[in-house]
């Protein structure tokens, strides 16, 4: 019997299953295949705060959502086109994500009475078997017996071999899409090197799988999303916080420092600790601290010694480093501060996202205490991102806040990666007895033209001085109380900020002309979505322009003309309105907001729905 | 054959800086200060490798009267600060300057856990049993009962024990001394700086505004002798204004025999390698000044060698080029699995 191949223009699909079922691996597995065949990429893993929750309920469904294309993407997809679901908690949780008429591919051996029952359908009633998935194709297949068979000769126990029906699921899929099992195949031979009969089996779950879709006459279409036209050049996946990773190793190594990292482990920022901890042969020191605050401590002192200080949180950890931001803003010397924002306030969400802690970055200490803020848009701009934030805290000796966020902390998509040849340098300015004394006295608070003081570092001959907490008087840095003295340094410290719009480039428009009806004006995450959504509706025919903001803090110089060459500006965000209050009172142009705060990124089709109401 | 040292030679005095001495006249600070000074200079680190890192409180002005490198930071936090310093310059001498609220209270945690990790840093506890920067409420260490601003009726807090508390978080070094006895001090900061490892030595320290004499019972020329005991390594525990009493352990319970009684060689001879028995010397705190009781001892309870925080991360740092090379930054970016479009 021939198969038909159906070609796709783009694909989303969703493995769900129970968190210890391997849904994250299989995504990343099926994720790599597509990759490297050349499509463009968006991921979104979505997975519970309870490590092992119970097994079989909704709130123990761990998903991974894959958007590939053969066109660009920005967002890993609105709709769901297929479900693979692991179970009946699978189905139950994330059936809504389903669009009309799309595919349910379901482990049978998952709708069992005891699975219905956790999964809390009413009167244990089957899915599969009633009208529920009526609009939708289902299907069915015993993956748990059709493992079972396959591996019978294996032998292996019950529970290992239930392990590996991920694989077949993957295989099936591998078959579905019309993928070769190679990029696989090579990964388990890797990482089951050294255990032979768990390798052969893993092998032979992915094989079956495969053959399973090959044979079985059930299935007679596949389905083809072919290589997009991606920009000529070398690509690799990466997630956010990896990005962010690398990127401050980058930064550090380009500035010829070494890296500290002072982090207390919290959701969704750990990976940054777990990654550059992998990373130690860079001359990276990570050192996991007793708290938040001891961490950004910890890092302040690897600073003031003349290393890169970098510390890493989340909200509720931000919060807790108030204080010691605001003594680096007085020592005026380089701090990179990571927070991956997720929903708030206090414990809030820990695992899922939101953009609420801009107003925090930009106001949250006690005193007039500017510093600069810098924001990554999607996963791989974390690293541009992170290592502009990295320059600036270096050249312009202030903390630097990079602002992240869940959503492209977890995600993934592919990075047209850069030479680190082509990577802008670093400055740092150290002090030295030669050229920073004057008249045989240091002073360790006289600045450059962008009032930037230099980095004095302990260990350095002739230049020992004290700094601290207290205010202290101009050029001297000696504690000082006089009140004109208090005024001038509170200005100098603003106006050495602001100066920072200097040293940035100005804003350009992501998409649609410089001038006309709407300006949509994002910032973070919600960039995919926005980029998505005015895409379509420049192609409708309506005009409206797209700019996202990366650095927050100072805003670039031409903003303020930017905004005024439209009649109506849409600010869209994760969060109450924080940009669009910032925006207003800077340049009073009337923005709009238009938020959402469930803790999940924005679609497109809702950022769309929006604007169009608006206009 | 005579070699010219390359030591910089100091004296005290090299080590003060312009700055104005502005703690209470009368304060024990400034004894503390001249001692500090003092061991600097005779132990010879070049001034632009030490720093001292301070908290906030009274003691932590210390940093602007030592002209070597400073950090006067925020409350609580010197310990976490020195910490990150260290970590990152094992090459520098880092003295930590905090106060009982400092370091007890606000910054307890850091303190235990700085402890625990063993950096090569040196930490001075300026006990005075009191908040004398915010005018004189109690502190950790204030005794039960302490009539101060914020306890009018007596403080209902039992209070922190430094001494037993540091043994207990397993620092490798733990020392008392005071203001009053220059000279002990000066002996017990030389052999806090010779450790390698945390130096714990708390400092009774007199706040002669908020709690004048709080420790007058153990600083007194009357009261001295009968109150303290001076621990020496290798030398039986006397005391007494005739040295005629010593301290016995009889099995692990220390008590006072009279040396007519008993011959010095029954006597506890001090060991600072041995743990139990520091922990015993930190547990012999009682209120002198109101119940009488065993003598309060000073001197270096206890001494440890063990592995020093810095010096085992800049190791993995190291078995991490030898193992993978020095790392390359554009096979960082580039990944394990990259590809060309």
């Amino acid at each position: 019997m021939t198969k038909t191949t159906e070609k796709k223009k783009d694909v989303t699909i969703l493995f769900a299953g129970d968190s210890g079922d391997g849904m994250q691996l299989t995504g990343s597995l099926f994720t790599n295949t597509n990759a490297l065949y050349g499509n463009d990429i968006s991921t979104f893993p979505d997975f519970p705060a309870e490590i092992r929750a119970p097994q079989g309920t909704v709130a123990g469904v761990s998903g991974f959502k894959l958007h590939f294309a053969s066109i660009d993407i920005f967002t890993p997809g609105d709709e769901v086109e297929v479900i693979v679901a692991m179970n009946a908690a699978a189905l139950k949780a994330n059936i809504g994500q389903l669009r009309m008429g799309g595919t349910v591919i379901a482990n049978t051996a998952g709708f069992d009475k005891k699975n219905l029952r956790l999964a809390k359908y009413d009167d244990e009633a089957n899915p599969l078997l009633d009208q529920t998935l009526d609009k939708f194709r289902v299907i069915e297949i015993d993956v748990t017996k059709m493992t079972k068979e396959a591996l019978i000769n294996s032998g292996l126990g019950t529970k290992e071999i239930d392990r590996c029906k991920n694989m077949f699921v993957l295989g099936f899929l591998l078959w579905m899409y019309n993928r070769s099992l190679e990029t696989t195949q090579k990964f388990i031979g890797e990482k089951f090197a050294k255990n032979d009969s768990i390798r052969e089996a893993n092998l032979n779950a992915l094989k079956a799988g495969y053959y399973f879709g090959d044979t079985n006459e059930t299935f007679t279409s596949r389905y083809e999303v072919e290589s997009a036209h991606l920009p000529k050049g070398e690509y690799r996946s990466i997630m956010g916080n990896q990005a962010a990773a690398i990127g401050a190793i980058a930064a550090a190594k380009k500035a010829g420092l070494n890296l500290f990292y002072g982090s207390y482990p919290i959701t969704p920022a750990s990976d940054i600790l777990h990654e550059l901890a992998r990373h130690k042969n860079f001359g990276v020191k990570t050192f996991q601290a007793e708290d938040e605050i001891a961490a950004i401590c910890a890092a302040i002192g690897a600073s003031y010694g003349g290393s890169l200080g970098v510390t890493a949180s989340s909200g509720p950890g931000i919060a807790l480093k108030g204080e010691a931001i605001g003594l680096a803003i007085m020592l005026e010397i380089p701090l990179l501060i990571i927070n991956v924002q997720r929903g708030g306030p206090s414990t809030g969400l820990p695992t899922k996202t939101e953009q609420s802690d801009l107003m925090q970055a930009m106001y949250g200490r006690n005193g007039e205490a500017p510093l600069a803020i810098v924001a990554a848009s999607s996963p791989s701009d974390c690293f541009e991102a992170i290592y502009e934030a990295a320059r600036i805290t270096v050249e312009h000796m202030t903390p630097v806040i990079f602002l992240s966020d869940g959503f492209i902390a977890n995600g993934s998509e592919p990075w047209k990666f850069p030479k680190s040849s082509e990577l802008t340098p670093i400055n740092a300015r150290f002090a030295n007895k030669e050229k920073s004394m004057k008249d045989g006295t240091f002073y360790p608070y006289k600045r450059n033209s962008d009032l930037v003081r230099e980095w004095a570092i302990p260990g350095t001959e002739g230049l020992t001085h004290r700094v601290g907490g207290l205010e202290k008087e101009n050029e001297t840095g000696n504690v000082s109380y006089d009140p004109a003295n208090h005024e001038l340094m509170v200005n100098i410290r603003q106006e050495k900020v602001d100066l920072i719009a200097h040293d940035i480039p100005n804003q350009e428009m992501t998409q649609g002309e410089t001038s006309g009806k709407v300006l949509v004006l994002g910032w973070g995450s919600t960039y995919g979505a926005i980029r998505t959504a005015v895409r379509e509706l420049i192609g409708d025919g309506h005009s409206v322009s797209h700019a996202h903001i990366r650095y927050l803090n100072p805003f670039p110089k031409n903003l303020g003309d930017l905004l005024s060459a439209f009649d109506t500006i849409v600010v869209p965000e994760i969060n109450n309105g924080q940009l669009v209050h910032i925006i207003n009172a800077k340049y009073g142009v009337g923005a709009i907001g238009v938020n959402k705060i469930q803790g999940l990124p924005y679609t497109a089709r809702e950022i769309k729905e929006r604007i169009l109401e608006l206009m | 054959m005579q070699t010219e040292t390359l030591e910089p030679k100091y004296t005290a005095k090299d080590f003060a800086t312009d700055q104005d001495v502005r703690w209470c006249p009368g304060c024990g600070d400034y004894s503390i200060l001249k001692q500090m000074q003092s061991t600097m200079a005779e132990a010879g680190i070049d001034k632009k490798d030490i720093v001292f890192v301070s908290g906030i409180g009274c003691s932590s002005r210390f940093p602007y009267y030592m002209d070597t490198y400073g950090i006067h930071s925020i409350h609580g936090r010197a310990t976490a600060m020195a910490s990150g310093l260290k970590a990152s310059r094992p090459d520098l001498s880092v003295w930590i300057i905090t106060g009982d609220g400092d370091s007890l209270s606000i910054g307890g945690n850091h303190l235990i856990h700085l402890l625990r990790r063993n950096f090569n840093v040196n930490i001075l506890l300026f006990n005075n049993e009191i908040y004398g920067l915010t005018k004189g409420q109690y502190s950790p260490t204030s005794p039960k009962g302490q009539v101060t601003k914020s306890t009018p009726m007596g403080s209902l807090d039992h209070p922190f024990n430094p001494q037993a508390l540091a043994l207990g978080a397993d620092a490798t070094f733990v020392a008392r001394t005071m203001d009053r006895d220059p000279k002990h001090m000066r002996d017990v900061l030389k052999i806090a700086n010779d450790h390698q490892g945390t130096s714990l030595v708390e400092i009774y320290q007199n706040c002669n505004v908020f709690n004048d004499g709080a420790f007058e019972v153990y600083t007194d020329k009357a009261s001295k002798a009968e109150t303290t005991i001076m621990v020496e390594e290798g030398q039986p525990l006397i005391f007494g204004q005739e040295r005629d009493k010593g301290i016995r352990l009889n099995g692990m319970k220390p008590e006072i025999v009279s040396l007519k009684d008993c011959s010095a060689d029954e006597l506890w001879i001090h060991d600072s390698s041995d743990r139990m028995k520091a922990t015993i010397l930190s547990r012999m705190f009682d209120n002198n000044a109101l119940e009488g009781g065993l003598p309060r001892p000073f001197g270096v309870f206890y001494q440890e060698d063990r592995f020093r925080y810095e010096e085992a991360m800049q190791a993995q740092v190291e078995q991490a080029i030898s193992i993978k090379g020095e790392g390359d930054l554009d096979k960082l970016i580039r990944g394990g699995h990259y590809w060309t479009v």
